[in-house]
């Protein structure tokens, strides 16, 4: 009897601290939101360093998005060739894939990039400077961190997320046009007719804004987990590795959210 | 005397525990005074109110002549100014050379032209022994020793009028600790202004260079004097202290 009521209350406080880890976390991560927020409309602008960090973001992620997208663009004009084709539709192949590039895979998988490649180093790179003193060095100096170190990095990864998933939606056009027309020998003619005709510019307008949104969420989760960052090496790793899971898991909870209620404002 | 820092009944509390319990110090103005005191003694959470990062749960804190528990965060962050600070492991910036680790502060809040910038870095690298072949390398490819001293050249940018150390010399060799220890006592001795305030377990190197000694033991001073009468102390923990550390 005991030994159930043993195993009972330590569940139960297991499940308890749990909660109250969760709870601290959260409270923790909403302070630093509105810190990295009010830091960000506070002079001196640091305009050296978020060209930097857009560099960064861009030059770190740039092969990679051309070479996702490349593909995705030829799948996704094969298998909807295959499904349309049924129904003698398949000169929708463009619109579709376009459409599809333009409001889903473009966006999410930019961010899904990003946050691998640069939501990971924005941790590293803080969590390093933390257990190494460099951040008690900016704020013994008087500088703020959060407004040195954080602020660049969230809005150049606000800026960067949408024009990624603008070269995204490009490079994963050239590739369903090779796939549609060359390959599956669509008439070129009516490839591009019917793209204008079902293509809107607020299909466009939407993934960007996504984008804009993701690129938010990753840079405010990656550099929150460099300040975190407790202990050596290790922490770090640690660190990094939850600004990635967190990173996407957001992006991807995210999509549902901001879809829903850009549907509504767009209409 | 005038006095750098005064601390009044400083008491500070992490959640219900009470790390400073009362602290009562007048440190003097161009000397050097080291802070001695076992591991968890409360030594780095009594600097880190000297420069304003913590706030005290209550007790006066006047630096320089100004009540420093009464200044608001941008005010602080501008008070802060006034110190430099020398890391245990120096602190680097990783992504800069040497020069850009030295000039950053005098970059980040003078308007001085990069020609006085350069000018400025070159004496303060000689001022700390570094060769000029240190100036454009990264801390990576430095010796523990070098960095220490690109670290007090970037504490020194901007003339503070107080310097901290903590722990200068832990983790050092020998004759790297000695250099560090004689480069403390000429930066401060070649700078009448400047007060010196060092965190330290190296007690044979605190005797040699210190003016004036206090010993920290649980949150509270149990000691403050100068290095000679401290040397002859009675005090049954601080006695066990230097026993212990005597070799
Ligand atoms: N932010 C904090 N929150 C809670 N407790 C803290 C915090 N900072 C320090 N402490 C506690 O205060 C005590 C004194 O710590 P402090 O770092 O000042 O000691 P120290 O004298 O510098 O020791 P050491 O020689 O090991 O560096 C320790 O028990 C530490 O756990
Ligand atoms: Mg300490």
């Amino acid at each position: 009897m005991e030994l159930i009521t043993n195993k009972v209350r330590n569940s139960l406080e297991l499940i308890g601290n749990s909660v109250i880890e969760f709870l601290d976390g959260l409270g923790k991560f909403t302070i630093y939101f509105f810190r990295l927020i009010a830091w960000s409309f506070r002079p001196p602008y640091r305009t050296k360093l978020f060209f930097q960090q857009v560099y960064f973001i861009g030059n770190k992620s740039l092969f990679i998005v051309a070479l996702t997208s490349t593909f995705s663009g030829m799948v996704m004009a094969y298998q909807s060739y295959l499904g349309f084709s049924v129904m003698n539709a398949h000169t929708l192949v463009g619109p579709i894939v376009a459409i599809g590039l333009a409001k889903e895979l473009g966006p999410v998988f930019s961010a899904l990039i990003v946050t691998g490649r640069c939501g990971a180093a924005m941790a590293a790179e803080i969590g390093t400077m933390k257990v190494t003193e460099q951040i008690d060095a900016l704020e013994v100096m008087g500088i703020s961190s959060i407004q040195y170190l954080g602020v660049p990095r969230l809005w150049a990864a606000t800026i960067s997320l949408p024009m990624l998933s603008m070269i995204f939606l490009l490079v994963g056009n050239i590739g369903s046009y090779m796939v549609g027309v060359h390959l599956l020998s669509i008439e070129e003619v009516k490839y591009f007719a019917k793209l204008r005709d079902f293509m809107e510019m607020s299909d466009i307008y939407e993934g960007l804004i996504k984008a804009g949104g993701f690129g938010f969420m990753i840079g405010l989760i990656g550099t929150y987990h460099g300040f975190q960052v407790k202990g050596g090496a290790e922490g770090v790793g640690k660190g990094t590795n939850a600004a990635v899971v967190w990173g996407m898991i957001t992006v991807l909870i995210a999509d549902f959210f901001l879809t829903s209620i850009l549907v509504k404002l767009l209409e | 005397m005038e006095y750098a820092v005064e601390c009044e009944n400083l008491i500070k509390e992490f959640g219900h525990d009470r790390i400073l319990k009362g602290i009562n110090i007048k440190i003097p103005k161009g000397k050097i005074t080291t802070i001695l005191g076992f591991s968890g003694a409360g030594k780095s959470t009594l600097i880190k109110h000297f420069l304003g990062l913590l706030k005290p749960t209550s007790g006066k804190l006047t630096i320089l002549g100004e009540d420093i528990t009464k200044l608001k965060d941008i005010e602080l962050r501008d008070f802060r100014k006034k110190f430099g600070m020398l890391f245990q492991y120096a602190a680097l910036f990783d992504s800069m050379t040497t020069f850009e680790n030295i000039a950053f502060p005098l970059r980040e809040f003078t308007k001085m032209s990069e020609a006085e910038i350069k000018e400025r870095v070159d004496s303060l690298i000689k001022d700390v022994g570094l060769v000029k072949e240190s100036t454009y390398k990264l801390p990576s490819e430095l010796s523990g020793g070098m960095r220490k001293r690109v670290g007090l050249a970037r504490a020194l940018a901007l003339k503070p009028e107080i310097i901290l150390y903590d722990e200068p010399t832990t983790g050092l060799d020998p004759i790297t600790t000695k250099m560090v220890n004689d480069l403390i006592y000429d930066t401060n001795h070649s700078n009448p202004e400047l007060t010196s305030i060092i965190i330290s377990h190296d007690i044979q190197a605190t005797l040699k260079i210190s003016d004036y000694i206090a010993f920290l033991d649980k949150g509270v001073v149990i000691e403050f004097c100068p290095t000679a009468e401290f040397k002859k102390t009675t005090h049954p923990t601080i006695r066990k202290f230097l026993d212990l550390t005597a070799h």
